[in-house]
């Protein structure tokens, strides 16, 4: 049944929720630190899992595939519910200090996809010859 | 008449919500495909739009909200947020394969790090620029360059006044928008093509609504590799800035 894939999504992210906020307190900022992005990662091990005992079936997959699929309209009501006139009445140091910090760091993702291609490389020669 | 059919919209507002996006995504790819021929993503038009949406709900009641504080729309909310966005993240990360998270560990830690410490200094930066010589401002309107949590959680935790928080938030809503927009027309200029160049993108970015945005409008495809990097921003951000960041800037001026 499709409501079984949704129970897994739901159950991974309410604990991704509850260990990030555990992992915030534990630093001490009163914040979800990485909950969403843990969540992702119990997904993934719980779909292969169930996948490789063949346990996937079709309508359970079609539970989460629905989510999946309607995220992007999600992303819609989020822009549109966003405060835009304040980011607009922010004025020019706000939209400077944005822009900047967005232009800077577009910049810097193919600098750090070729540095890390390198560190990878050296990792991976001395784990593959061992 | 309109009271009656107002009524209804109001009570039923979620599927209102279902609806009206709806359309506004039909409308936004039908125009990609008529109008741009396909060159500009349905999914950016619809994004834009839904950005306008807002802004003119801004203007209609001065709330905070966008559109939804319009009673009748007020489903597009709860649609879009925290709790069904969050949801369908995690949805997308389902058909992802391990190994691709496990190849970028590294410099995903390195693109959170870079874009948390960039950020904050060019926020901080400008913010000099503008006449502000205090640690506490410089540091709450560097960490709003961040994002919008970053910055107000870091002024509350350092005791920013609240006009210095406003213009964080607002510094953190314009990187998110610009973000949400901007990332398609730049994405094949740097290489924002792979799940690797994704993931590093959320690090470097930090704004999960704007990378989010971004990454549909460019390609959905790399949704989850963006998101997953960037939910880890703002936790960080809310650790590095009343601390670390915050006594560097002081170290400086």
């Amino acid at each position: 049944m499709a409501i079984y894939g949704t129970t897994l999504l739901s159950i991974c992210l309410l604990a991704g929720l509850i260990i990030g906020n555990g992992i915030g307190q534990l630093v001490g900022v009163n914040k979800n630190i990485g909950g969403v992005g843990i969540a992702m990662l119990l997904l993934i091990i719980a779909c292969d899992h169930l996948q490789k005992k063949g346990r996937m079936k079709p309508p359970t997959a079609s539970g989460i595939a629905f989510w999946s699929s309607v995220y992007i309209p999600i992303v819609v009501a989020m822009a549109a519910s966003q405060n835009v006139l304040a980011a607009i009445k922010g004025g020019p140091l706000a939209v400077l200090a944005g822009v900047l910090s967005v232009l800077a760091c577009f910049a810097l993702v193919p600098v750090i996809s070729r540095l890390g291609r390198k560190d990878e490389g050296k990792q991976d020669s001395p784990s593959s010859s061992s | 008449m309109w009271e009656s059919i107002e009524a209804v919209l109001t009570k039923y507002s979620l599927v209102t919500a279902f609806a009206v996006i709806g359309v506004t995504v039909w409308v936004s790819y039908l125009a990609s495909e008529k109008l741009t021929r396909g060159r500009l993503h349905g999914s950016a038009i619809a994004i834009f739009l839904g950005l306008v949406l807002a802004y003119w709900g801004g203007i209609e009641t001065a709330g905070k909200k966008g559109i939804a504080d319009i009673p009748v729309f007020s489903g597009i909310g709860i649609m879009g947020g925290a709790m069904l966005r969050d949801l369908a993240i995690v949805a997308t990360a389902f058909g992802v394969r391990l190994e691709e998270f496990r190849k970028t560990g590294l410099s995903g830690v390195l693109s959170l790090l870079a874009g948390v410490f960039v950020s904050f200094f060019i926020g901080a930066g400008v913010a000099y620029a503008f006449g502000y010589r205090d640690a506490v401002s410089l540091t709450t309107i560097g960490g709003g360059a961040a994002t919008y949590i970053v910055g107000p959680v870091t002024g509350g935790a350092i005791g920013a006044s609240s006009d210095v928080m406003a213009l964080s938030v607002a510094a953190g809503l314009v990187k998110s928008i610009l973000v949400m927009t901007a990332t398609p027309f730049v994405a094949k200029y740097i290489g924002l093509d792979n799940p690797r160049s994704a993931l590093i993108f959320g690090g470097l970015m930090g704004t999960t609504s704007g990378v989010a945005g971004g990454l549909a409008a460019t390609d959905p495809k790399l949704v989850p590799y963006g998101a997953m990097t960037a939910t880890f921003y703002t936790g960080i951000g809310c650790l590095l800035g009343p601390s670390v960041i915050f006594m560097t800037i002081r170290a400086l001026v």
